[in-house]
């Protein structure tokens, strides 16, 4: 297990060189001059000269490449263009809010995306089936951002059950409907893979036994039937962490949720290269470390998957 | 090929005509499959009226959707809801909303088709590359598909359409650029399966070349999964696009975008007037609930494995 979790750290190595390399490359093959934006409107060209000269502006394309890897792999990313604050410190202070959004969304959506999918399996054929199906549907297709637009008008404006947007002081009433927005798409699709996924186990051979013993349905569907049907779903659940780091970026800017989606959609509107790229860096290293993760569950579900 | 030899009594002959109908080729079948598909039907047909309303926007379009109308029946046009001259109220300037809708319409197909062309391209170029060459060939581009692969996909298209002057060719090219490797996977694994099939081994014995193997030979056996592939990928594409506009970027105003109306209308959504965002928002989901019906029903149709 050791060694496949390490040729699997190995293995993610090339592939985060290359996110650094295409980052590197987009952020600076791009009109418009840096150094000229951190000076400001009012800068002085000797001012930004030598911010061209502190940061390495002036270097070839390659050495500066290479400054940038180099810094990409020693985490010091260097510093906002607009407020002068360390990009990791920037990053790892907004970091907090949105791991609080994204956990309690994938554990919202991980909760009803099964139980409504277990249901449907179960009673398939039935109106609960048909009419969970086609919500799961409308789930996928709707924009994350137009929900949460939608349940803010409905909970916070029509109903008043709910305070608007923002933190508050904190208090987790303000988490729950950016949370349920940003959980209703995975929650949909975890939804419709773990019916399809319990539907073609049930038909399996060791059910009818089990069902045959005399045990009745629910342990039978619990114990038996999910284990074998998790593997879709723990992969889903991985693709998923992915689409929800781009979720935040919309749902924070709907709900005004002070997270690192906030923090690079500023960066954008503002060009501060040194912010977008350690963000996107960021999210790609927590993308490919949760594919990990995938793999080494998998092993943990399925003795059938060998280490290899 | 074979041929009812003459010695074949007439029964045995129409006992084969029964079996295998003239023309009953994997699309004449799977076009069967998919007619008798309620659910791909009503997709189909959304796609379709969408697409027609974008092509014949400016004769279906009630109103200019640039017009700022002033006045319409002795009140203020500004914020008007639904009545029975604007079926969908008209926004803060007093446009139609209908009509905007119509004429988004137009930029959101454009864009899912150029973006699918362009990720088509790329794709199947490279899928095949990979596929047939194998070895170091693979190697690089099953590389390149895992690095654009731990992207996430809003980050990076945000990232590329930032940063270069907004226009509706860079929105299409950089999702088409971001979206190919799904459709390399695919095109990939087919060709590889295919190219150790004996017709491949065939051509390459009478000396027909590696393009023309690719291409005249290979391609169309694996076009069944690619076209489930777009399908899908169509609906992915509107809502980057939508997600787009909805953060300020890509396309600009005052041309009529989806994503742009529900970013202009969420702020009087709040204050009560919720047509302005509503409607787009709705029309988003329509239309990517259309392509993912389509999309489902046509994998059950072409996927021969499914359909026993």
């Amino acid at each position: 297990m050791g060694r496949y979790i390490l040729r699997r750290l190995l293995a993610a190595i090339p592939v985060f060189l290359g996110v650094v390399v295409v980052v590197f490359i987009l952020t600076t093959i791009v009109p418009g001059d840096p150094a000229r934006i951190m000076a400001g409107q009012a800068g002085k060209p000797e001012d930004i000269a030598k911010i061209r000269k502190d940061m390495g502006l002036d270097d070839p394309i390659p050495v500066q490449m290479i400054n940038f890897v180099k810094s990409a792999v020693t985490l010091d990313l260097g510093r906002s263009y607009r407020n002068n604050m360390q990009v990791t410190e920037a990053i790892a202070s907004r970091l907090g809010a949105t791991a609080k959004l994204a956990g309690l969304g994938m554990l919202i959506s991980i909760v009803i995306g099964m139980t409504v999918g277990i249901i449907s399996a179960v009673k398939q054929y039935s109106l609960l089936d048909y009419g969970s199906m086609f919500l799961a549907l409308l789930g996928i297709s709707a924009p994350s951002f137009w929900v949460g637009l939608l349940l803010l008008y409905v909970f916070a404006v029509v109903l008043r059950w709910i305070p608007g947007t923002g933190t508050g002081n904190g208090e987790f009433v303000y988490l729950i409907l950016p949370a349920v927005t940003l959980g209703v798409r995975p929650a949909a699709l975890i939804a419709r893979l773990t019916r399809s996924s319990m539907l073609e186990v049930v038909r399996q051979d060791y059910i009818r036994t089990a069902r045959a013993k005399g045990l009745s349905w629910v342990p039978v569907t619990l114990k038996h039937a999910l284990k074998n049907a998790m593997i879709p779903v723990i992969t889903i659940v991985g693709i998923e962490t992915a689409s929800l780091l781009s979720g935040v970026v919309l749902i924070e800017s709907v709900f005004q949720w002070p997270g690192i989606g906030r923090l690079f959609v500023e960066a954008l509107t503002y060009r501060d290269f040194p912010i977008i790229r350690g963000q996107v860096l960021t999210l790609a290293g927590l993308f490919i470390f949760a594919n990990l993760l995938v793999d080494i569950s998998y092993v943990l579900f399925d003795p059938r998957i060998r280490y290899s | 090929m074979r041929t009812a030899t003459h010695s074949a009594s007439s029964e045995e002959v129409r006992l084969r005509e029964k079996r295998q109908p003239a023309g009953r080729s994997l699309w004449v079948a799977g076009w069967r499959r998919l007619k008798k598909n309620k659910l791909a039907m009503v997709g189909l047909g959304i796609v379709v009226i969408i697409a027609l309303l974008a092509i014949f926007a400016p004769w279906v379009a009630p109103y200019d959707p640039v017009e700022q109308l002033i006045w319409t029946e002795g009140k203020a046009a500004q914020l008007a809801p639904p009545s029975a001259k604007h079926w969908l109220g008209t926004d803060l300037y007093g446009r139609d909303i209908l009509s905007r809708i119509i004429w988004g319409a137009r930029i959101s197909m454009t864009i899912a088709v150029s973006a699918t062309v362009v990720s088509l391209a790329i794709g199947v170029t490279l899928g095949s590359l990979a596929g047939y060459y194998g070895g170091k060939i693979d190697e690089i581009i099953s590389w390149l598909i895992n690095v654009t692969y731990a992207f996430p996909f809003l980050l990076f298209v945000l990232s590329i359409v930032a940063f270069l002057p907004a226009s509706l060719t860079l929105v299409f090219v950089a999702i088409g650029f971001v979206s190919w490797p799904s459709i390399a996977r695919v095109i990939r694994g087919q060709v590889m399966a295919i190219k150790e099939t004996e017709f491949v081994e065939a051509a390459r014995a009478l000396g027909v070349n590696d393009f023309k193997i690719i291409f005249r030979h290979i391609l169309p056996n694996v076009i069944a999964p690619v076209i489930v592939q777009t399908t899908l990928g169509m609906g992915t594409v509107i809502m980057i696009e939508a997600s787009l506009t909805f953060l300020g970027f890509g396309t600009q105003p005052p041309t009529p975008s989806w994503g742009y109306e529900i970013n202009l209308g969420r702020e009087y959504l709040l204050a009560g007037k919720w047509w302005w965002s509503v409607f787009p928002g709705g029309a988003i989901s329509l239309t990517v609930l259309g392509f993912n019906l389509f999309g489902d029903g046509l994998r059950d149709a072409l996927d021969p494995r499914l359909n026993k």
